[in-house]
């Protein structure tokens, strides 16, 4: 078995994207979880754990947006469940709230109403939509119709032709 | 659409747990299950149960044994499998994991699949967690799907292409003609994919970046459609068409024009046309006007644009939603240095948000109205400032505080405005303030003589107040042991005297001493004060007497040591306390923080006319040897230490120097030397005296560095002990003594001491060198002093 050689993890020169997704609801709980750049498991758990400590407490009408290590910081909250996203030093913190808000418009379409339950029950649902609509951190798809037909006819041929 | 039955099963039945413990049961019962339908060979829920093992593992437990199931997964024919067989790869896999190797065939396959979801599947997956080592095997493979008709494929694979730019910078190359010819797509997904991959290749690369500048008439072409369309259901947010792609082309735009005219120019009207049409009354319109207002401030643009930008920034920071004022902030934060008077005019707007209830608005704000402090608004600023100081959040303090020192120390109108400005500082947050602001304010109120007498004052009635804030203890302390004698006299010009007794003072003394809120430093603090007013006071010296000898068993032992020493002062010295004790003279900024090794050379003024002897320690007394003796101070390098005369007083060599000047002169006291003459010579006698002799020879080493050896013989009857060299030199040489030979003279001249002395003197100043010779022979102790004026073979 050769060992494998990898890259080192080169955040620090990335310029733009996000570096995660996190949803979380107001136990901690958490619901769904991107991560666009590699990051360890310990990493990951860290950065949940930070992100529920900085998020949970803010009140209810504060600024959106933190400073985290080298990171901007964007959470949204929506019903029960926080979006939160972490954003490179160049990213748009306003554009960045649009983002989340057209992921929960997504959701609610493809849903129907969409609440924290949809989403725990079909949490490989959640995911499906937001790699129609997100990519390596940047968006893909800017039209909200796109990401439903494409998400539509990919779930029609998962229903009635399985082998593609 | 059916949902998975078994995965929902389980879900409920996890969530109908009452306890973490029974979840946990729940969870292992589930897994081993899991673990035993892996090993089965191909059943119709295979999917099923890799989702599950997803959903357990987001709730934080371990899945590791499903990482071979997501390959065997992705391997599939079935669609349903290959979809979440990628998902738990993008979850459980890493490029770290061996496994991730094993799946870089399927994805190459499905690459090439006959059906674009699942090459999406594949792409997604590169994208998400492709590894160096992938990327470059499949780069051919993605420029190729860039140049497919689908657009569908062709968005995904701009996006996976910047993932593989990211990994690995060199493909870059690839695709760069690809993406130029995606620039003409009009399916919105594909273009915005192609800005990105575009900016990508950009950032990464000049040669690259110059040549997509030739892209700019392109990109305002596109971006001026998307503002003046009419209303596009497919893309229409709020108003706004398309803000995704605005913002994104409005950033590339930034990368083009930036340090270039040409296209700077080429993109003025546009921005400007953004920046007024664009809707401000919600957020998607302000993300755009937000980018294009960063994109105006970072190109060449014309002055009139500028204005419009940072106005557009001023209405930002009026706009009620407290994200567009921090976004403000931030942005102003960023030109404050370059368009500093444009983000003046909104300083009031600024400090008003000093006073908003959110904690990051307030941080932007305390920084942002720190950079607008100037002289002319110095005052009504701090007002604001130290407002905000006594009302801001515990993680805010100390930033505050030091802004607060800096600002007052770079602007304040009068040394009073100073001290009283550090003075309130320290009361409202004294435990946040960094360690140099104690020796920084005492060196403040030293150099402020006229204030002595209020500051005291001042400073006596603040430690009644509070006695719990370290830093102000410790000043007030050191004032109080410096000018006590003004506190007793019972008279002040600036501000209300107190009338208080010897005793009052020393009492407030002890009680630092013995408070459980004193730290050991200003315990020593303390001490020290009190030490002082032995010379200040005329009544109470027995009670000082008292109090130190109590010090001299304590335990700490920087306070012992203190009090013996100062004991000691007491019994064996006492003719030396009077003038040990007396005012201190003016501080010079650096001298203060010394290394071991090295004396410091700062030029003394003469704090108070007409006194003479300026025999001043800060420490008691200490042994030969040690450092930080004022007494070896060098008499100023650039300055003359009395008006008119000169600095060398004695030692001389071949220069003609003026003749010892008259009393007051610090070289007069050590009893300048004057050491024989010698003709030019590359080396010279710096000192004979008692059958000791010093040498001196110098080397230029380079432009500004110099060696300097120092011979010591012996031409008595008698050994010589103990014998050390310390060298001073001018303020701005540096200096570095070598060890010594030896440390001793054997008699009758039988061994040489020599020691190298490295100096550096980028300054090229006029170099000078006092050396302070100190040895032992025949059991008694001698001291002296030479000064080297000038070097021979400079």
């Amino acid at each position: 078995m050769h060992v494998i050689n990898c890259d080192s993890h080169t955040p620090s020169t990335r310029c733009a994207g996000l570096r995660f997704l996190l949803l979380f609801n107001r136990q901690g709980k958490l619901r769904l979880q991107k991560w666009f750049v590699p990051t360890s498991d310990r990493e990951r758990k860290k950065v949940i754990r930070d992100m529920i400590m900085l998020v949970l407490p803010r009140q209810p009408r504060t600024c959106n947006f933190l400073r985290w290590k080298d990171l901007k910081i964007v959470y949204k909250r929506y019903a029960s469940l926080y979006f939160c996203a972490g954003l490179e030093e160049q990213d748009n913190e306003l554009l960045a709230l649009e983002v989340l808000h057209r992921y929960v418009e997504l959701l609610d379409k493809y849903f129907g109403n969409v609440c924290e339950l949809d989403i725990i029950f079909n949490f490989e649902k959640a995911y499906f939509i937001l790699d129609e609509f997100l990519m390596g951190g940047e968006v893909l798809e800017t039209s909200k119709f796109a990401v439903n037909v494409s998400m539509e006819q990919a779930d029609t041929l998962q229903e009635h032709h399985p082998y593609g | 659409m059916s949902p998975s039955v078994p995965l929902q099963e389980m879900i409920r039945a996890i969530r109908s747990a009452r306890t973490q413990c029974e979840e946990r049961g729940v969870i292992q019962r589930e897994c081993a299950a899991i673990r035993a339908q892996f090993r089965q060979t191909d059943n119709g829920g295979r999917s099923h149960n890799l989702a599950k093992l997803l959903y357990v593992h987001m709730l934080g437990y371990p899945a590791h044994f499903g990482q071979m199931e997501c390959v065997r997964m992705i391997a599939s024919p079935r669609y349903s499998e290959k979809r979440v067989g990628y998902l738990g790869a993008m979850m459980l896999l890493d490029e770290k994991q061996d496994a991730s190797l094993l799946i870089t065939n399927s994805i190459k396959n499905d690459l090439s699949h006959s059906n674009q979801y699942v090459q999406s599947l594949a792409l997604c997956t590169l994208a998400c967690m492709g590894s160096a080592e992938m990327c470059r095997d499949l780069a051919p493979e993605i420029d190729r799907l860039l140049r497919s008709s689908n657009s569908y494929i062709k968005k995904k694979a701009a996006l996976c292409a910047v993932h593989i730019v990211r990994k690995v910078h060199d493909l870059g190359e690839l695709f760069v003609p690809s993406a130029r010819s995606l620039l003409s797509e009009k399916n919105h997904g594909v273009l915005h994919g192609a800005v990105v991959l575009i900016t990508e290749l950009c950032e990464r690369s000049p040669e690259t970046l110059e040549r997509f500048r030739k892209t700019v008439p392109d990109l305002v072409q596109i971006m001026k459609g998307l503002v003046i369309s009419g209303y596009s259901p497919d893309h229409d947010v709020a108003g706004v068409s398309d803000p995704f792609l605005q913002v994104r082309i409005l950033r590339l735009l930034r990368i083009l024009g930036r340090n270039n005219e040409a296209a700077s120019d080429a993109m003025n009207d546009l921005l400007a046309q953004v920046a007024t049409n664009t809707d401000s009354t919600k957020t998607v319109g302000n993300a755009v006007l937000y980018e294009t207002v960063l994109t105006v401030l970072d190109i060449k643009s014309e002055s009139g644009l500028r204005v419009l930008a940072v106005n557009i920034l001023g209405r930002f920071l009026l706009n009620n939603d407290r994200n567009i004022r921090y976004i403000a902030m931030t942005s102003l934060q960023k030109i404050v240095s370059t368009d500093h008077n444009a983000v003046q005019r909104h300083r009031g707007t600024i400090v008003d948000c000093l006073k908003d209830q959110d904690a990051s608005v307030k941080r932007r704000a305390l920084e942002l109205s720190l950079a607008l402090v100037s002289a002319s608004n110095i005052r009504s600023m701090m007002k604001e400032l130290l407002i905000f100081l006594s009302s801001c959040p515990p993680e805010l303090r100390a930033q505050a505080a030091s802004g607060i020192f800096n600002a007052a120390e770079r602007y304040a109108p009068s040394k009073r405005w100073h001290i009283d400005t550090i003075l309130h500082v320290l009361t409202t947050a004294g435990g946040d303030v960094r360690d140099e602001t104690v020796p920084n304010l005492i060196q403040l109120i030293t150099n402020t003589s006229e204030l002595h007498c209020y500051t005291v004052h001042k400073l006596y009635r603040a430690l009644f107040t509070d006695i719990s804030q370290q830093p102000l203890v410790q000043v007030a302390c050191w004032c109080i042991g410096e000018y006590g004698d003004l506190l007793l006299k019972g008279e002040c010009q600036e501000t209300e005297a107190v009338q208080v007794t010897e005793d009052d003072v020393l009492d407030a003394l002890e009680i630092v001493l013995q408070s459980h809120m004193s730290t050991p430093t200003t315990r020593g603090f303390a001490l020290t004060a009190t030490m002082k007013l032995s010379t200040r006071i005329t009544d109470n010296v027995d009670r000082i007497r008292s109090i130190v000898s109590i010090y001299g068993s304590c335990i700490d032992v920087e306070l012992q040591q203190r009090a013996v020493e100062y004991n000691a002062l007491f019994k064996k010295y006492d003719h030396m306390r009077a003038a040990v004790l007396e005012r201190m003279p003016v501080i010079q900024k650096n001298s203060l923080g010394q290394t071991n090794g090295e004396l410091s050379e700062e030029p003394m003024k003469e704090s108070q006319p007409g006194k003479v002897k300026q025999e001043e320690t800060a420490l008691p007394p200490q042994p030969a040897g040690q450092v930080v003796d004022l007494l070896d101070l060098l008499g100023g390098s650039q300055e003359p230490l009395q008006p008119g005369s000169s600095v060398g007083g004695s030692a001389s060599t071949q220069l003609t120097a003026a003749p010892s000047s008259a009393g007051g002169d610090l070289l007069d006291l050590l009893g300048g030397f004057e050491p024989t003459p010698l003709a030019p010579a590359p080396t010279v006698t710096v000192y004979e005296k008692n059958g000791v002799t010093l040498t001196l020879s110098c080397e230029q080493q380079s432009e500004s560095g110099l060696t300097v050896t120092l011979t010591a013989s012996n031409s008595t009857d008698s050994d010589i002990s103990g014998f050390t060299l310390q060298a001073a030199v001018p303020k701005s040489v540096q200096l570095q003594m070598r060890a010594p030979s030896r440390d001793s003279l054997p008699a009758h001249g039988g061994a040489k001491l020599t020691q190298l002395v490295v100096l550096n003197n980028p300054n090229k100043v006029n170099l000078k060198m006092r050396i302070r010779v100190s040895y032992t022979c025949q059991g008694s102790v001698v001291q002296d002093m030479v000064q080297v004026d000038s070097f021979p073979g400079l």
